[in-house]
């Protein structure tokens, strides 16, 4: 059965550890993790600041198509092609020429669901809220960050999940260009038709994607005010403060 | 694929049409497979997620659980639910029919969501208007609800479409037959010397169909709901 050979494949405690001929799961999971949140890092870097000003004055919307239009370019083509161009400049026992190109593909991809919600959330601030907050006193970035922040969350955080599933489920194809990963279970189980090796690499891959967006969602359970996703509140205001909230759809991932 | 190397002289990006012309019978071949992996697990999702949509909007305690499903499903990475498809339902491990599987599990993950908001977006006062002039349950939801939330699952219908284009590029990876050979192809062919036209002829050609097919959605969209023309 394909089945329990995966599972002993998993529970193998020598498959977790490193030795002379082969990189253990606990190496490559933590490889994994690494390549992720340099490119969510630098893609909050980019996209967050930038969303928000480009909600909170309205101008340079163009971007936010702009940078939604790169989501029709196939990413394995993309990967590949940057790889290609950036891996002959590094000689060597490094693989620099590998990941810079990985990360760059990483980027642009986490950097369109960011900006589109941040920039979303801030422009579906109701302006009667806005006009509220000019008229307690607050300055132009006083609103942003006190009232059109707190109030974006909710998308702000469905963007930044959105990217963080398409970081890590893109991250694992690099490892076919060849850079090391969880990938490496699932292209090297391929090569060596050892589908156990193959199919618990898969198995790993969803574990670590299902687990980040569950530290993602509790984090959000935390950060975002009670009053605006209405949770714990009653009646039609809260329901409506909700359904306001769920309206962006999910994106694509590669 | 030595031989392949040696018919396409120049290694410029730009060659990438000669190299087309070079390899046109095997191209076509990838891109009309490229094409039906793409299309068809749509077609099969949205027939899945119509009554599964119709039924969370229907009783309202389906939809919670439903949605966190297919929310689960969809994030599971294309890749991991390539390889993790053939041993839950017993196929061989490099089964052909695991990629249109797993599209179809991501379109009905994407679809069912869009189809019960899309429902839950048709005005109360419509359907009881609809009720009024003696639609009963089924006529109803055929000849008002479904229309009238036509468009916001042409929405997600683009979004799926989209995907999938760029999704089944990385089955490529595994040895599948699509595009994403041109990939695997040019990535073979780019050592030592960097050799670009059936990469770039890949990127191309996966950009045009998602183009296209994009575009088809938005005609068929204006076909099915005319009354948005006239509104105009």
């Amino acid at each position: 059965m394909i089945i329990t050979r995966v599972f002993n494949w998993l529970t193998d405690g020598s498959n977790w550890k490193d030795s002379h001929l082969n990189t253990g799961i606990l190496s490559q999971l933590e490889a994994h993790i690494r390549f992720t949140g340099i490119a969510l890092a630098i893609a909050i870097l980019i996209a967050l600041p930038l969303g928000m000003l480009i909600g909170h004055t309205g101008r340079g919307t163009w971007l936010v198509s702009a940078a939604n239009a790169v989501r029709a370019l196939p990413t394995v083509g993309v990967l590949v092609l940057l790889t290609v161009i950036i891996a002959p400049h590094f000689h060597g026992r490094t693989d620099t020429g590998y990941l810079i190109p990985t990360e760059i593909v990483l980027v642009l991809l986490a950097v369109p669901p960011i900006l589109s919600n941040t920039y979303a959330g801030i422009d579906n601030v109701s302006p009667a809220v806005r006009d509220a907050a000019a008229g307690m006193g607050m300055t132009g970035p006083q609103v942003l960050f006190q009232v059109e922040l707190p109030c974006s969350l909710p998308l702000i955080f469905s963007g930044l999940r959105s990217a963080s599933l398409q970081v890590i489920a893109t991250a694992t194809i690099a490892s076919y260009i060849p850079l090391g990963g969880l990938g490496r279970f699932i292209y090297d189980g391929l090569a060596q038709q050892d589908y156990p090796q193959m199919i618990g690499g898969g198995v790993l891959v969803a574990a670590l994607a299902l687990t980040t967006d569950l530290i993602f969602a509790t984090i959000q359970r935390y950060a975002v005010s009670r009053g605006i996703t209405g949770r714990f509140a009653r009646g039609a205001a809260a329901r409506d403060v909700q359904s306001a909230v769920l309206t962006e759809p999910e994106v694509s991932h590669a | 694929m030595i031989a392949a190397a040696g018919t396409s002289s120049s290694s410029s990006p730009l060659h990438f049409i000669g190299y087309f012309m070079d390899h046109r019978h095997q191209d076509l071949g990838w891109l009309w497979s490229h094409t039906w992996l793409s299309v068809l697990p749509v077609v099969i999702g949205l027939a899945i997620a119509l009554p599964l949509g119709w039924l969370a909007r229907r009783n309202r305690f389906v939809y919670p659980p439903l949605i966190s499903v297919t929310g689960l499903l969809y994030t599971i990475p294309s890749i991991a639910l390539f390889v993790m498809i053939p041993p839950v339902l017993g196929l061989s491990s490099l089964d052909p029919i695991q990629v249109p599987i797993a599209l179809t599990v991501y379109s009905v993950a994407l679809l069912v969501r869009v189809v019960a908001d899309g429902l839950a977006s048709v005005p109360e006062e419509t359907l009881q208007a609809a009720s009024a002039i003696g639609y009963k349950d089924l006529g109803r939801f055929f000849k008002v609800e479904l229309p009238i939330a036509v468009p916001v699952i042409t929405a997600g219908v683009r979004v799926a479409l989209v995907a999938n284009v760029s999704i089944v590029a990385v089955a490529g990876t595994i040895g599948m037959s699509n595009l994403g050979q041109l990939f695997t192809t040019g990535f073979q062919l780019s050592t030592p010397t960097p050799y670009y036209p059936p990469i770039v002829l890949g990127i191309v050609l996966c950009v045009l169909l998602a183009l296209v097919l994009d575009g088809l959605v938005l005609l068929l969209n204006r076909i099915f709901v005319p009354w948005r023309r006239v509104a105009k």
